[in-house]
Formats: structure tokens, C-alpha cells, sequence
């Protein structure tokens, strides 16, 4: 594949159990920085499973075991780092929408302030410039004090994004970020990320295939715990490898 | 023939739902009406046998008692709420489901159903007779903790556990540590019940007779100008007995009734009584309302 670009995160024989059910099945693949990374397969085949296990997160789910390496930048993340360490710069957005009972201003604050930022100016420019680029600021600068619960379904993801970009992590990870927004949110969202390719690194999940192919550069195909093809998103969605995937793209079955 | 049969079902149940709704609005009218009158009841007669005298902090007034009252409470909840909450964070956060966790809950159980008069005697043999103090509030406000106890560990625990899991995913996939997910993000958005969880351990304390007879004791002896705290008679020092309003209650309507204005006495309290614990659900209620809309956790 494309050697010019710097491999982000390397997987090596990635094998994840719930107890004895087997939720991920031998993931060998390399994901690249300054790219958005599209997981598309059926409900049920680990895509969320696997997104997971890059930022740790199955770390709060009792009875998982893994095996296999994952490295970020050459780094074990399982071995060689802290698991908080880890999510300040592996970052995740997820498929609910699940801002914190707190104002708006306050849900942005939420990560600098865990980075020991505290001036008052410096908070208000940070919030101010995330919610700028999560593209929500002009519906929410007049009510930055109020409950984010307050907002709508569409705009909490968005602020949830906007709450992830004030940590300025290196990857962002997004499970289905827009399965529950109308499309012009949609459309926002998918704007932002490929705004946000320039200096992060995406990996999403998505059931949608035409937000896969008009976002992403490359696409991984998941089946049963599988991964079946992964290539570039062109020659994914042109000329599919497996019979499988094919019959996936195209609608035929999943 | 289809479409008639489907209006008949729509109709049946629209005329259930119609029933059920004046049902559940029946109830709730009838304990609101059962709890005003009960309340008006007492207050009115606590009003009908008003003397002045009975607002001095003397032998002959209930001041002693007012104060006392609101000090044990004080004090029980100084101890019971940290503890509480402590435990109630612990039981959602940090323990194993498994079978220390179902024993701990077979204890707090079997406490929060302990009779208060064996929570008294407990309090007397532990803090009383095993320490050679004498009767004494704190003693008085421990037993009450061992009662409330359990209350404010329960409500915190459900509290927690009935929390969205996108509040605790959201604050971890920050990089938040787990304390800092529980204090910042979990207890502020669960404030509003702990609260009430605080409320029913004060109003056990507000109520409690029986835990207290031979604990924080029958008799009050303070000098109302004496601040020197270690002294026995300063109305600050916890290590002086006390009784509370509702002990007094009791005592007027036992020993006490040789006195001819025993049960003017014991009706003035308990409408007293009864006005305070209202105003500390509501204060409490109001408190936890302004700060967790302050903090944007209501809309
Ligand atoms: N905490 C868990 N405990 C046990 N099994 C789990 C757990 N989470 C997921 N699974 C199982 O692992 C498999 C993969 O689940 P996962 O959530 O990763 O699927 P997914 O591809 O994200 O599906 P969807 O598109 O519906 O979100 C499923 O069979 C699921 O039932
Ligand atoms: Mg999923």
C-alpha cells in the first residue's frame, strides 16, 4: 500500500473475547495518520468492538480478554502506556449522543481542564474555537451557560465533538456519529471531518455507504468477527477483492 | 367489519386508560388531602395551646429542645452523609459483583430494618456504658447514624447505578481518571436524589425517640452563656446529654403528665417538629435544585 504515509496505529493478530464468545477474530491491519479510516460490516460484527480497543475503553468492561498487539506509533498500548495516558490522545465520539448533564461551556471545559488548564481566558478561547469547528457555535454562543441538555439530539453530537476536538488529541474515534441526525447535521458532520483530516487522524464507523465512500480513504470490511478486505476506498467500493464485500456494498445482503 | 372491530379495540382501551388516569389522580389526591390534614392537625393544636413562656430556653419552654434537635440532627448528618455517600460510591464503582457484594447488601438491609430500639440499646452499651461517658448528643447522633446509614447508601448507590453509561464512557474517553469521572461528572449529575436520601436520614433524626432514650438521654443542662466548649454546660459541646423535641414529646406525655401543662407542651412541640422537618425537605430540596441548575445539569 501507499508507503508515504506514517502508519498511526498497527494491529497485529488482534483476537477479543466477551467470556467465550470470540467478538474479534485475528485483525491484522495498519491505519494511517492524517486519513479517515471507514469500519463498515453488519450489526453485530465487532465494529464497535474493535474501535474500542484502540483508546482502551473495553478496559471498563468486565471479563474481556485480549490478545495480539496493538501500537500507536511504535508504541505497545496495552504494554507501554497508561490507559489515561492513551485517551487524551486517542479520543472517541460515540453512536448516543451522551454530552454531560453540565452547561455547554462547561462540557467543552471538561477536557482542558483535566489537562490542568485553568485561566479563565485561555478556557474561554479554547471552548470558543472547538465549538467554532464542530461547526455549532452560532446556535450555542448565546447559550453557553445554559444545560447542554437542552440542545438538540443533532447538536449535542456535535458539541460532543466539539468536547473532543478542546482535548486536541492525535485520533478520533466516531461509532456511527451521524446514525441519529437529519442530513444537513450529517452533512456538517462529514464536512468537519474531512476538515479535520488535516490534523488528526479519523477512524469511523459507519452503516452508511455512500458517507463511507465520500469521506474516507480507506475502508476495512468486517464480517463475524473478521476482517475481510481491507483496501483503499476507491478500489474497495470499485473493484471489491472478496465476494463477500461485494455482496455487502452493493446491498445484497447484511 | 375490520374497521369497526379496530374502533371498538381503540375505544376499550381509551376508556381503561380514562379509568386509570382518575384512578392514580384519586390516590394521589387522596394521601395529598390524608398528609394536609394530618399536618394541619397537628400544627392547629400545637397553635391552640400556645403560651409564650414556651418559646424560652428554659425549663419551662421548648428552646432547649428546638436547639438540641437541630445540633443531633446536625451532628448525625455530619457523620452518616460522607460515610454514606462513601459507601453508596463504593458499592457502584469499585466493588466485584459476586458474593462480598450480595453478603454487604444483606447487611445494609438487615440494618436499614434494625428496630430503633435496638439501635438504642447498641448506642448505650457501645457508646455509653463501654466508653463510661455520659448520656451525650454524639452518642445520641451515632445511633441515628446507624440507622440513616443504610438509607443514604442505598440512594447513592441507585443513584449512581441509574445514571446513563454514556456519562461515565463520555468522561473516561477523555481521558478522565475514574475519580475524577465520579466526582466531576457522576455525583453533581446525581445531587437531586441524594438529596432526598439526605432528607429520610434527617427525618430520621428529626423523629427518632426510641434510639435516643439512652443515648443522647432526657436531660438538658446548659448555660445559654457559657462558650467555653469543653465545658458541660456550653450548648455547643456534642459530649453533653440532650434531649430533642421529639424524646420531649414523649416524656410530656408519659412521666412528664404530672405536669398540668404537659400536653400543651407535647402539642406545641410536635406542630414545631413538624414545621421543621418541612422546612429542611424543602431547604434541602431547593438547595440541590439551584446548584445542580447552576451547573447545567437541568435544563
Ligand atoms: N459487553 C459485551 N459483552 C458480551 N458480548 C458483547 C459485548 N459487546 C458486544 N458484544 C458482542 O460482540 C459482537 C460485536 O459487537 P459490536 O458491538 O462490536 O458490533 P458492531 O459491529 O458495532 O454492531 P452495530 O453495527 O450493531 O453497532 C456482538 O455479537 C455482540 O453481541
Ligand atoms: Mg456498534
Amino acid at each position: 500500500m501507499d508507503t508515504t504515509k506514517n502508519i498511526k496505529f498497527n494491529v497485529q493478530s488482534l483476537n477479543l473475547f466477551y467470556g467465550d464468545f470470540q467478538a474479534l477474530k485475528d485483525i491484522s491491519f495498519t491505519i494511517y495518520e492524517n486519513e479517515i479510516t471507514a469500519l463498515i460490516g453488519p450489526s453485530g460484527c465487532g465494529k464497535s468492538t474493535f474501535l474500542k480497543t484502540l483508546n482502551r475503553m473495553n478496559d471498563l468492561e468486565p471479563n474481556v480478554t485480549l490478545h495480539g498487539s496493538i501500537q500507536l506509533d511504535s508504541q505497545d498500548i496495552n504494554k507501554d502506556m497508561d490507559a489515561i495516558e492513551l485517551r487524551k490522545r486517542v479520543s472517541m465520539v460515540f453512536q448516543q449522543p451522551n454530552p454531560f448533564p453540565k452547561s455547554v461551556y462547561e462540557n467543552v471545559a471538561y477536557g482542558p481542564r483535566i489537562n490542568g488548564i485553568r485561566k479563565k481566558a485561555q478556557l474561554d478561547e479554547i471552548v470558543e474555537h472547538s465549538l467554532r469547528q464542530a461547526a455549532i457555535w452560532e446556535e450555542v454562543k448565546d447559550r453557553l451557560h445554559k444545560s447542554a441538555l437542552g440542545l438538540s439530539g443533532g447538536q449535542q453530537q456535535r458539541l460532543c465533538i466539539a468536547r473532543t476536538l478542546a482535548l486536541e488529541p492525535e485520533v478520533i474515534l466516531m461509532d456511527e456519529p451521524t446514525s441519529a441526525l437529519d442530513p444537513i447535521s450529517t452533512m456538517k458532520i462529514e464536512d468537519l471531518a474531512s476538515e479535520l483530516k488535516k490534523n488528526y487522524t479519523i477512524v469511523i464507523v459507519t452503516h452508511n455507504m455512500q458517507q463511507a465512500s465520500r469521506i474516507s480513504d480507506r475502508t476495512a470490511f468486517f464480517l463475524l468477527g473478521n476482517l475481510v478486505e481491507y483496501d483503499t476506498t476507491i478500489k474497495l467500493f470499485s473493484q471489491p477483492s472478496d465476494k463477500k464485500t461485494e455482496e455487502y456494498i452493493t446491498g445484497r445482503f447484511g | 367489519m375490520h374497521n369497526s372491530a379496530m374502533k371498538k379495540r381503540i375505544a376499550k382501551a381509551k376508556a381503561v386508560d380514562s379509568v386509570m388516569t382518575k384512578l392514580f389522580y384519586l390516590i394521589g389526591s387522596f394521601f395529598l388531602v390524608f398528609l394536609l390534614v394530618l399536618a394541619g392537625y397537628i400544627i392547629v393544636k400545637g397553635i391552640l395551646g400556645f403560651y409564650p413562656e414556651l418559646l424560652t430556653f428554659s425549663s419551662k419552654g421548648i428552646g432547649n429542645q428546638f436547639f438540641n434537635t437541630i445540633y443531633l440532627v446536625f451532628l448525625s448528618l455530619v457523620i452518616s452523609v460522607p460515610l454514606g455517600v462513601a459507601a453508596g460510591i463504593y458499592m457502584a464503582e469499585y466493588s466485584r459483583d459476586g458474593k462480598f457484594l450480595t453478603f454487604l447488601r444483606i447487611c445494609i438491609e438487615s440494618l436499614s430494618s434494625l428496630p430503633s430500639i435496638v439501635v438504642g440499646l447498641f448506642g448505650y452499651l457501645v457508646f455509653i456504658l463501654l466508653t463510661g461517658a455520659k448520656w451525650n448528643l454524639m452518642a445520641g447522633a451515632l445511633a441515628v447514624s446507624i440507622l440513616s446509614l443504610p438509607l443514604i447508601t442505598t440512594t447513592t448507590e441507585d443513584a449512581i447505578r441509574s445514571l446513563p453509561k454514556g456519562f461515565k464512557e463520555g468522561s473516561m474517553a477523555l481521558g478522565a481518571t475514574k475519580w475524577r469521572t465520579i466526582s466531576k461528572v457522576l455525583l453533581p449529575a446525581c445531587l437531586p436524589r441524594i438529596a432526598t436520601g439526605v432528607i429520610l436520614a434527617a427525618g430520621r433524626g428529626f423523629g427518632e425517640a426510641a434510639a435516643l432514650l439512652y443515648t443522647a438521654g432526657q436531660s438538658t443542662i446548659i448555660n445559654w452563656s457559657n462558650w467555653d466548649v469543653t465545658s458541660s454546660t456550653c450548648p455547643l459541646n456534642p459530649f453533653r446529654p440532650g434531649e430533642t423535641l421529639s424524646l420531649h414529646i414523649w416524656a410530656m406525655r408519659t412521666e412528664g403528665s404530672l405536669n398540668p401543662n404537659a400536653p400543651a407542651i407535647a402539642n406545641f412541640s410536635a406542630a414545631v417538629l413538624v414545621i421543621m422537618v418541612l422546612a429542611f425537605s424543602l431547604l434541602a430540596r431547593i438547595t440541590a435544585r439551584r446548584i445542580s441548575k447552576k451547573s447545567g445539569g437541568q435544563i
